[in-house]
C-alpha cells in the first residue's frame, strides 16, 4: 500500500468558488492509503510546492495526489517538485478539478461531490503507479528543411547560423516560394525582390546550406533527433554542375508556347527555362510535358547551344537518403482556384485577374515591363474594381471559413500603387470588413482611403458582365443602401489562399495532425505554436495559417531556434510512458503494428521456453521507446491484452474506473 | 427506357411546345415519356416554410406514382422540376417532413424519396449523352449562334439541384453543341428574367430581360433557348427590342428531324 498524500488547490476562487476545497480534502483524507490531505490558495506557487515537499518528507510520503488544474498545465511543475523531494515524478497524478469541474458547473455541491470522486479516481492510480525511468536517445546534427520559400530560407539561415547543417528540399526549379512573384511589399512599400533576392543568395552561398531544387520528400522513417528521410531529386534534365545559366538555350529553343508558371500563364516561355533572373540555382530546366525532344527524339537545339555541354536528355529522377535530427515544415499556401465563383466571369473574360495575377502586372520584371495593361487589347485601364474576400470567409461549401488575413492590406496596396502610378484611374475596392491589424497597417489602409482616394464601398460585387470590351460590375453599397452600375476596365480578386496541395501527402508522411483546412496543427495554440504535436516537426509560415511577410519570417525565426534548441542536445530525455508488450501474452498478430502512427512497433522472432525443456520460436511485438509517443491505440487494438502503457496501464485505468463508480 | 413524365399545367396551354417536341424527340432519341396518369399540379412554388406540408403532397403524390412503377420522373418545365426535385430532397432528408407527409397521405410505409428525379436534360446529358445525341442529329443546325438561358430555378439551390455549376453551367452549351450550332457564351445567362414580378411590375421584368438580351447580342447570339415557361414568357413579351427565343425542345425536334412530323 501506497502512503499518498493529497493536495486539494484553491487556484484562487477558480476552484474554491465552486468547489468546497475543504471538505474536498476532508472526504479524501479518509480514502485508504492516505496518510495526509490538506488544501491550499495556490498549490503551483513557491510556497505550495514547498508545502508538498515538506510533506513528502515528514509523513514518508510514496505517491502524491494534486487536485487542481489540467495536467497540461502543472502536471510537469508538480513532477519537478516531488522530484527534489525525492519522489520518482511518476508518482505523482493530477485529479483535474478545474477545467473539467469548476468551469463547467455552476452548482457547488454537485461540483463539490464531483471534485471528489474526481480525486478518489487519481488516489486509486497512484496506488498501482510505478517509479518509471525516461531513456536517452541520440540526436543527428542536421535539420531538413521541407520548402525553399520565404519561411524556409529564414529558417535554414537562422540554424546555418548556429553551426548545424540545414537542407532545403524546394519543388520548383528556384527558391523564393511566393515572394518572388510579388512586386512591392506593405506597409513599407520596399521591393519584394530587394529584400528576397540578397537571402537566396545567401543561403545558396552559406556553407552550412544545401539547396534541393526541384526536389520533393518521397519518405519520412524514424523519430525526434533520428529521421531517415528519402528526397526525389527530379530529372531537370540538366546537369546543376555544368549549367553556367547563361540563359542562351532558353533563347534558341524553338518550343515557344509553354504558359510560363513564373507570370501564372499571362505569357509564354520556352521549354527549356529559368523562372527568372535571379534564380537561385541559376540553372535551366526542361519542362517535359513540352519538350520536342523529350516527346519525340526531334530537335535537340538546347543541346547543340549549350557550350558547357549541360544538356542530359537521359537524367533520371534521383533518390537521396539522409539523415535528420530535426524536420521544419515550410510548403506554403496558394491562391484558391477560382471555377467555382463565375458569378466575377474570370473563366470569361482575360481582364478579370486574381491579386497575384495583378501583382505580376504591375511588377517591373512581369509580362509587361511594370505598365499596366489589360490583358485582352493591352490598353491602361481606367476604371478597377477589387473584389475582396473571393472565397475567404465563406459559410458554404465552396469557399474557405477562414479570412486570408494578407487581402486586405496587399489590396489596399495595389488600388494605392494605381492611384499613384495612373492618377487618371478611379479605383474602387469592395469589402465585407477591412481588417488590418499589425505594425503601420491601419494607417497604411487609411491612406490609401484619404490620401490616395481610392473608393471604399462596403459590400460585395453580385455580378461581373464581360461586354463590348469592359467589365459591367454590379454590386451592393450597403453604407449607402443602393446598388451600384460600374463599368469597370479590369476586375481583380482578391483570391482566399489555401495551404499547398503537397501539405497533406507530407502531413501523413511526417504523422503531423492538420486542421479541416489542410493546415497543419501546432502543438499548443498559443504556447508552442511553431512545434507540430509530432516531436521534432517544426512548423514555418503559411503552412499553419495564413501569414504576411513579416509574421512569416517572425515564425521562421521562432521555428529555427526550437530546432536549435533540439540540435544543441546530444541526448534526448525519453518520455518513459511507453507502450509495452507482454511477451507472453502477445500472439504476434500485427494489430499494433497497423494501428501505430509513429511506426513504433516492430516484430522479432524470439526463442521462448516451451514444456519439457524444449524451445519455441515466437513472433511478438517489440516497442521502440524512442519512438513511441504513448498515446495508447495499441493497448486497445491488441485482442489478447498483451499490450499496456506504462504509466496508464490496463489496471490503472480499470482502478480509475472503478473509483468513479464506487 | 421508358420514364414517368410529368408535364404540369404550362406544358398544357401555353408551353405546349417545349412538351409536344420534347416527347417526338425522345422517341426519335429511344426512350419513352410516359405521362402520369393522375397527375396534379406541381405545388407551382417551392414552400420555403417547413410546417407548409400541404403544398408539398401533389409533388409526393407524382413522385411516389413513379416510384410504384420503377420509373425515374422526367420532367420538362423548369418550375416543375424545381419544386418536384426540392420536395423530393426535403422527403429525403427531413424527418419531421417525411413522417407529418406520410401522416397526411395516410401511407404504411413513409416516402422517404426513393423515386429519382431527373430534368430532360439531364436525361440526354447522363442517360443519352450528348455524343450520342450528335450522331442522332439529321439536320445539324451549322452556322446558328444560340445563346443558353438558364435562368434560376434548374441552377438553384446547387446543393439540392445538382444541375450543374450554378455560376459556370455548361450543359445547354454542351447541348447546343451536339446539335450543331455554336453555342455564345454571355455572363447574364443564369441571371433573373423577372419571374412573378411582371406581374406586378413589368417595368422590373422589362429592366431585367433587356439587359439579358442586350449581353447576348453584344457577345454574338442571335437566338437565345430555354427551359422555362416563365423565362420564355418574359424573354419574349417584356423584351424591348428582344432577339428570337426558343424551347430547347424546338431545336432539338428541328436537329433531329421530327418537327414537322410533330406538328
Amino acid at each position: 500500500m501506497q502512503r499518498v498524500g493529497v493536495f486539494v488547490c484553491w487556484c484562487g476562487s477558480n476552484i474554491a468558488a465552486t468547489v468546497d476545497v475543504e471538505k474536498v480534502a476532508e472526504v479524501l483524507a479518509k480514502e485508504p492509503g492516505v496518510v495526509f490531505s490538506t488544501n491550499y490558495q495556490y498549490m503551483c506557487s513557491q510556497a505550495g510546492q514547498e508545502m508538498i515537499q515538506e510533506s513528502i518528507a515528514k509523513y514518508n510520503l510514496t505517491g502524491v495526489v494534486i487536485c487542481s488544474c489540467s495536467p497540461r498545465m502543472h502536471e510537469n511543475t508538480f513532477r519537478k517538485t516531488c522530484e527534489k523531494a525525492g519522489l520518482n515524478p511518476y508518482m505523482v497524478e493530477i485529479a483535474n478539478i478545474r477545467e473539467q469541474c469548476s468551469w463547467i458547473h455552476k452548482d457547488k455541491e454537485t461540483a463539490t461531490e464531483k471534485a471528489v470522486i474526481l480525486g478518489r479516481a487519481a488516489i486509486a492510480k497512484v496506488h498501482l503507479n510505478a517509479p518509471l525511468t525516461s531513456g536517452t536517445s541520440p540526436v543527428k546534427k542536421r535539420a531538413l528543411v521541407i520548402g525553399g520559400g520565404i519561411a524556409g530560407i529564414q529558417t535554414a539561415l537562422d540554424i546555418a547560423d548556429a553551426g548545424f547543417d540545414v537542407d532545403i528540399v524546394e519543388k520548383e526549379p528556384t527558391i523564393g516560394g511566393k515572394m518572388t512573384q510579388i512586386d512591392k511589399t506593405f506597409p513599407t512599400l520596399d521591393c519584394a525582390a530587394c529584400i528576397l533576392t540578397p537571402k537566396m543568395v545567401d543561403a545558396a552561398q552559406n556553407e552550412k546550406i544545401h539547396i534541393y531544387s526541384y526536389s520533393e520528400v518521397s519518405s519520412v522513417k524514424g523519430f525526434v533527433g533520428n529521421f531517415k528521410v528519402t528526397i526525389k531529386k527530379k530529372a531537370r534534365y540538366v546537369d546543376e554542375t555544368k549549367c553556367t545559366g547563361c540563359g542562351l538555350c532558353t533563347e534558341k529553343c524553338p518550343q515557344k508556347k509553354v504558359p510560363n508558371a513564373f507570370n501564372l500563364g499571362l505569357d509564354n516561355r520556352r521549354a527549356i527555362y529559368i523562372p527568372f533572373a535571379q534564380a537561385v540555382p541559376k540553372v535551366a530546366t526542361i519542362d517535359a510535358d513540352y519538350c520536342t525532344m523529350l516527346k519525340s527524339g526531334k530537335c535537340g537545339v538546347c543541346s547543340k547551344v549549350c557550350t558547357a555541354g549541360a544538356i542530359d536528355y537521359t537524367q533520371k529522377d534521383a533518390f537521396i537518403e539522409q539523415e535528420y535530427g530535426a524536420i521544419v515544415v515550410a510548403t506554403g499556401f496558394n491562391p484558391i482556384k477560382l471555377d467555382q465563383y463565375d458569378e466575377f466571369a474570370y473563366s470569361q473574360s482575360p481582364d478579370v485577374v486574381t491579386s497575384l495575377e495583378f501583382e505580376r502586372l504591375m511588377n517591373a520584371a512581369g509580362p509587361t515591363g511594370g505598365t499596366l495593361l489589360r490583358p485582352s487589347d493591352g490598353q491602361h485601364p481606367h476604371t478597377i474594381v477589387f473584389v475582396q474576400c473571393v472565397g475567404s470567409r465563406c459559410d458554404d461549401s465552396k469557399g474557405k471559413p477562414y479570412c486570408s488575413k494578407i487581402c486586405c492590406m496587399y489590396t489596399a496596396k495595389h488600388a494605392m500603387l494605381c492611384r499613384e502610378k495612373y492618377p487618371d484611374t478611379d479605383v474602387y475596392v469592395f469589402y465585407i470588413d477591412v481588417r488590418t491589424p499589425g505594425k503601420n497597417f491601419d494607417e497604411f489602409y487609411r491612406r490609401a482611403v484619404e490620401e490616395y482616394g481610392v473608393h471604399y464601398v462596403k459590400g460585395m460585387v453580385g455580378k461581373v458582365v464581360p461586354e463590348n470590351g469592359k467589365l459591367k460590375v454590379q454590386a451592393s453599397d450597403l453604407i449607402g443602401n443602393q446598388q451600384l452600375h460600374i463599368d469597370a476596365d479590369m476586375v481583380v480578386l482578391a483570391a482566399a489562399i489555401e495551404p499547398d496541395k503537397s501539405a497533406r501527402p507530407l502531413a501523413t508522411m511526417l504523422t503531423a495532425s492538420m486542421d479541416t483546412n489542410d493546415f497543419f496543427t501546432e502543438a499548443h495554440p498559443k504556447l508552442r505554436p511553431v512545434e507540430s504535436p509530432t516531436a521534432g516537426i517544426f512548423l514555418s509560415g503559411a503552412c499553419q495559417g495564413p501569414k504576411d511577410i513579416p509574421e512569416t519570417v517572425a515564425q521562421a525565426s521562432a521555428a529555427a531556434a526550437k530546432v536549435i534548441g533540439l540540435l544543441n542536445k546530444d541526448h534526448l530525455v525519453c518520455n518513459p510512458c511507453t507502450a509495452q508488450p507482454d511477451e507472453l501474452m502477445c500472439n504476434g498478430c500485427s494489430s499494433c503494428e497497423k494501428v501505430c502512427p509513429y511506426g513504433a512497433i516492430t516484430y522479432v522472432d524470439k526463442e521462448f521456453r516451451g514444456p519439457n525443456r524444449t524451445t519455441l520460436l515466437r513472433r511478438v511485438a517489440q516497442v521502440n521507446p524512442a519512438v513511441c509517443q504513448g498515446c495508447g491505440a495499441c493497448t486497445v487494438a491488441c485482442p489478447s491484452g498483451a499490450m499496456d502503457l506504462k504509466g496508464f496501464s490496463n489496471k490503472q485505468i480499470m482502478a480509475e474506473v472503478d473509483a468513479i463508480c464506487r | 427506357m421508358t420514364y414517368s413524365y410529368f408535364p404540369g399545367c404550362t406544358l398544357k396551354t401555353k408551353g405546349k411546345d417545349l412538351d409536344i417536341w420534347g416527347r417526338a424527340s425522345a422517341e426519335a432519341l429511344g426512350f419513352t415519356l410516359e405521362e402520369l396518369p393522375d397527375w396534379q399540379c406541381c405545388g407551382a412554388v417551392y414552400p420555403m416554410a417547413k410546417d407548409e406540408i400541404a403544398t408539398r403532397l401533389s409533388s409526393v403524390r407524382a413522385l411516389m406514382a413513379a416510384g410504384e412503377k420503377g420509373q425515374d420522373l422526367v420532367t420538362l418545365c423548369s418550375a416543375c422540376h424545381h419544386v418536384i426535385k426540392r420536395v423530393n430532397n426535403d422527403l429525403r432528408t427531413d424527418e419531421t417532413i417525411r413522417d407529418k407527409v406520410a401522416r397526411y397521405l395516410k401511407l404504411e410505409t413513409p416516402y422517404a424519396g426513393e423515386t429519382n428525379v431527373r430534368h430532360y436534360l439531364e436525361v440526354l446529358r447522363d442517360k443519352i449523352g450528348f455524343d450520342v445525341l450528335k450522331e442522332k442529329v439529321v439536320n445539324p443546325l451549322t452556322g446558328r449562334k444560340i445563346g443558353a438561358y438558364y435562368g434560376c430555378m434548374l441552377l438553384r439551390p446547387a446543393s439540392e439541384m445538382g444541375f450543374d455549376d450554378p455560376e459556370n453551367p455548361t450543359i445547354l452549351e454542351d447541348f447546343i453543341r451536339a446539335i450543331g450550332a455554336e453555342p455564345v457564351i454571355y455572363a447574364r445567362r443564369n441571371e433573373c428574367c423577372g419571374g412573378y414580378c411582371t406581374i406586378k411590375d413589368k417595368g422590373f421584368a422589362t429592366k431585367q430581360v433587356d439587359a439579358i438580351m442586350e449581353n447576348a447580342r453584344n457577345c454574338g447570339a442571335e437566338e437565345l433557348i430555354t427551359a422555362c415557361p416563365l423565362c420564355l414568357y418574359n424573354l419574349k413579351e417584356n423584351a424591348t427590342d428582344g432577339l428570337p427565343v426558343a424551347y430547347f425542345t424546338e431545336l432539338l425536334a428541328e436537329a433531329l428531324g421530327v418537327k414537322e412530323a410533330a406538328k
